[in-house]
């Protein structure tokens, strides 16, 4: 009883970072129709951004604000210069720009930083939780901070004009124009926001994982995981699965003979499938009846 | 998110290329098959050997098009295809002593077995929960061929090796041109059949399938069948790909059937035209020789040359060069093309 | 004119829709566009909002706006009731229609008009909070009129208002977009297969087919053209 607990706490630490993830891959999947193969490079070379600036002196707050607004700029950008001109080109065409950038950013982030492995520090400390062995400061902190930016992005959706208009310009593009949404700009914006989303995510998991060029492959993966799990229209649904996806993972690895390492993920992947076949739209995604 | 503006039809899926007139495409066919007849005799041996390997992914990204580029259906999933392939024709040559030749049809014919097996609960499941399946299926292969109890059959973390064929009636040429050879007469051969299939009434039910299910089904196609069947042939052809590299590479490993490799078929896919038969050849050369490519030009920023060469031949190449080939072709003869 | 449309083409690809037409609304006027299926209407509407390739004169105020884009055409003061009514189906009733008033700044007066849009459309007050995808047909055509009105538009473009809906919904609507002509001034071209009930809110009418426009008159005109009465009013 005592190993399950443990094991379920621990999942939901772990959990924590991938439902970061899952939250920025749905923001930018509800902005754009597409899932975005190269959110974690993103998030990764955000974070060694923030490293950077650390390094150079500057304190922890101000590289961790100047990376997200960075960030927030940098996808922006990546979405007016890179993906608004391929816009009508076909969905896969999409899809292998999105696996073009995730090699630009991994590589050129090997190649500015090196692939060794560095540490990252964390503002929340890693002494156990209220003395308790199951989770530490910095997990805890990677709930919270998590579901802090839940609570923001609900509230911007759900209380703004301009959380209103990047709704509707994604529901239905034609009909946002109608209104005079500019929805070009509405994408970009979610693909800014996802970007910034993505930073806060990177620099919550660096001090777990370490920073190298390589630490965010799984994790996005089990992100996605998370998501769809949850259901791709829903952002609360997002992080519920990026948690699930978490105790799952660590569930098997602790209680199912013969799944080392290796098979945790797949053991996870295919409990995701069998799911999905049940609830074809995730746990609380919105099944969406189209009209003949 | 589309700007209807100039266009009010969707943006039109890839569809087979056809030239203007069907005596131009046999001329083209003719050329290229004489021209790939004779190219090992002029060059060395390790060019045969690429292009060997250019002709095996060519053949494994038409197996991926035809699910999706034919079919609609999205595959993350065919770097397992391609390794079970390989594997077959691996262990039946090492353990079981079998000649390469028969290994092709095993091999098919496993990966058509696993494909539709595959293809019938995926039939749930659409768009980018596909992929997130199949994707499953790519990551679990490796770790799969992994798995400790099944090292005896699989070689485990080392793998299989192989020997390579020896040019059957002692004829003049050596094991690399024999082995390119037969690789052209397999492909050939896979490639007319591919070409066939679209444009037989089954292969006209899938793309029916691909564009609007619901109308497909409203006509009277068996889309639940169709969709699976469509799984294992795509897996099937795939599969036959992964024996001939495997025989080609005379080796087989875990990690090389990562998803790294789906992911390099997708690229070849895109590249090479979506719904293009002749395009998967193309996606096979660039698939094979941009990656060395770019790491000649950076061992550092390989994968950043190779990502931009990628979003260069995208932003020129939206449709592919199936696609580009059909607009400049209707450019230089003047002809409009009529819409399919 | 507040708008007037001369030698207007209207391309799909390369499908030519529209061949040349012409026609005119007048501040506060209410004039309609008759056709049957195909013959180009939708398209009409589409292209005078900037979503189809098109070439000629369209001049709004005296301004021209052929080619621009639908977000600038729109904030010149043009609501555009689409074909299928364009409902943000996921969002509630009262964010759709806050939509409308995107182009806004004024709180208070968006606050006001809802309030008033609410007043034509009682049945939309009642399902304030609901999801407008569960509304009924003539609901959402209710929503998608008041979403256009929450514009404060200067011209409302309405693309078969009464398509799919009972008739007594329709005469009920056709009431209703008569009544906010008159009070607010607002200018209307209607796009109908519906002809009777368009020739009775219309004061002008246009007749397309296969992308020209072949007559053209006062409604009454129109309606008491034997053609006319024998293809599109059956009788």
């Amino acid at each position: 009883m005592e190993l399950l607990l443990q094991q379920v706490m621990a999942g939901l630490a772990t959990g924590a970072i991938y439902a970061c993830m899952a939250l920025a891959v749905v923001m930018i999947y509800q902005a754009i129709d597409h899932l975005n193969f190269a959110q974690g490079e993103m998030a990764m070379f955000s974070t060694f951004v923030a490293w950077q600036l650390i390094e150079w002196g500057q304190p922890y707050w101000l590289a961790f604000v100047l990376s997200i607004a960075l960030s927030f700029v940098g996808g922006v950008a990546i979405e007016r210069i890179l993906f608004r001109p391929l816009h009508r080109a076909p969905v896969l065409s999409n899809l292998v720009s999105f696996i073009a950038l995730f090699g630009i950013l991994n590589s050129a982030a090997g190649f500015i930083w090196d692939f060794n492995v560095k540490t990252f520090p964390t503002p929340f400390g890693t002494r156990p939780l209220f003395g308790s062995a199951l989770i530490d400061t910095h997990e805890a902190g990677m709930i919270g901070v998590t579901l802090l930016m839940l609570l923001l992005l609900y509230g911007f959706f759900r209380g703004t004009r301009l959380g209103l208009a990047m709704r509707a310009a994604a529901e239905n593009p034609e009909s946002a124009r109608l209104v005079g949404i500019r929805v070009g700009w509405m994408t970009a914006l979610g693909w800014g926001m996802a970007a910034a989303i993505g930073a806060v995510a990177g620099m919550l998991i660096a001090p777990v994982v370490f920073l190298e060029p390589n630490m965010m492959g799984g994790v996005l993966l089990y992100g996605f995981a998370g998501a769809v799990l949850g259901g791709l229209t829903s952002p609360g649904g997002a992080v519920i699965g990026g948690f699930a996806v978490g105790v799952i993972e660590n569930l098997a690895g602790a209680f199912i003979p013969y799944v080392g390492r290796e098979l945790k993920l797949t053991i996870a992947l295919v409990l995701i499938v069998a799911v999905l076949m049940v609830r074809p739209s995730g746990l609380f995604g919105r099944t969406v009846v189209s009209r003949v | 998110m589309s700007t209807p503006r100039e266009e009010a039809v969707p943006f039109e899926a890839a569809r087979p290329i056809q030239l203007a007139r069907p005596q131009r495409r046999h001329l083209a066919i003719a050329a290229f098959v004489v021209a790939a007849l004779l190219l090992p005799l002029a060059a060395q041996s390790f060019i045969t050997f690429q292009l060997t390997l250019v002709m095996v992914y060519g053949l494994a990204i038409l197996g991926l098009n035809l699910l999706t580029g034919f079919n609609g259906q999205f595959s993350l999933g065919h770097s397992a295809f391609y390794g079970i392939g390989a594997y077959t024709a691996a262990i039946l040559m090492d353990r079981w002593d079998l000649p390469y030749f028969c290994t092709l049809p095993a091999a098919g014919a496993v990966c058509f077995a696993v494909g539709f097996l595959f293809g019938l609960p995926a039939l749930r499941l659409q768009g980018i929960y596909l992929a997130l399946a199949t994707f499953a299926l790519a990551i679990a292969m490796p770790q799969i061929l992994k798995f400790d109890p099944l090292e005896g059959l699989t070689g485990g973390v080392q793998g299989i090796s192989i020997l390579k064929p020896d040019p059957p009636f002692g004829m003049p040429i050596d094991a690399d041109q024999w082995l390119y050879y037969f690789t052209l007469a397999v492909i050939l051969v896979m490639f007319a059949g591919a070409a066939s299939l679209a444009h037989s009434r089954t292969g006209r039910a899938m793309m029916a399938i691909r564009d609007n299910p619901i109308a497909a089904a409203a006509m009277g196609i068996n889309t639940a069948l169709y969709k699976s069947l469509t799984f294992g042939v795509s897996a099937l052809y795939t599969g036959v790909a992964g024996a001939l590299g495997a025989i080609a590479v005379q080796f087989v490993a875990p990690d090389s059937f990562s998803y790294l490799l789906s992911v390099s078929l997708l690229v070849g896919l895109v590249v090479g035209g979506v719904g293009s038969i002749p395009g998967s050849l193309f996606g096979g050369v660039f698939v094979l020789f941009v990656p060395n490519l770019a790491e000649r030009v950076s061992t550092g920023l390989a994968g950043a040359i190779y990502g931009v060469i990628l979003l260069i031949v995208i932003f020129v190449m939206p449709s592919g060069a199936a696609g580009f080939a059909r607009l400049t072709i209707g450019r230089l003869t003047g002809s409009r093309q009529p819409r399919p | 004119m507040m708008l007037e449309v001369s030698g207007l083409s209207a391309f799909y690809g390369e499908n030519q829709a529209l061949f040349g037409v012409d026609f005119a609304v007048g501040e506060g006027g209410i004039r309609t566009l008759l056709g049957a299926n195909g013959a180009g209407k939708t398209t009409v509407l589409r292209a005078l909002c900037g979503m189809v390739r098109s070439e000629g004169e369209i001049r709004f105020d005296g301004a021209r706006i052929t080619g621009g884009a639908t977000e600038d055409i729109v904030r010149l003061g043009v609501a555009h009731v689409p074909e299928g009514r364009g409902t943000f189906v996921r969002l509630t009733v009262e964010e759709n229609l806050q939509l409308g008033a995107m182009t806004r700044r004024d709180r208070a007066g968006i606050a006001r008009d809802i309030a008033e849009v609410y007043a034509h459309f009682p049945r939309l007050r009642e399902r304030r909070a609901q999801q407008a995808g569960t509304l009924s047909g003539g609901e959402q055509q209710m929503l998608a009129v008041g979403r256009a009105l929450m514009l404060r538009p200067r011209l409302m473009l309405l693309d078969e208002p009464s398509f799919g809906l009972a008739p007594l919904i329709v005469e009920e609507l056709f009431a209703i977009l008569g009544r906010v002509n008159r009070e607010t001034g607002v200018a209307m071209l209607i796009v109908e297969q519906n002809a009777a009930l368009a020739l009775e809110l219309a004061e002008h009418a246009y007749l397309l087919e296969v992308g020209h426009i072949v007559m053209q008159g006062s409604a009454a005109e129109i309606g008491a053209d034997e053609a006319v009465r024998r293809a599109y009013l059956g009788y």
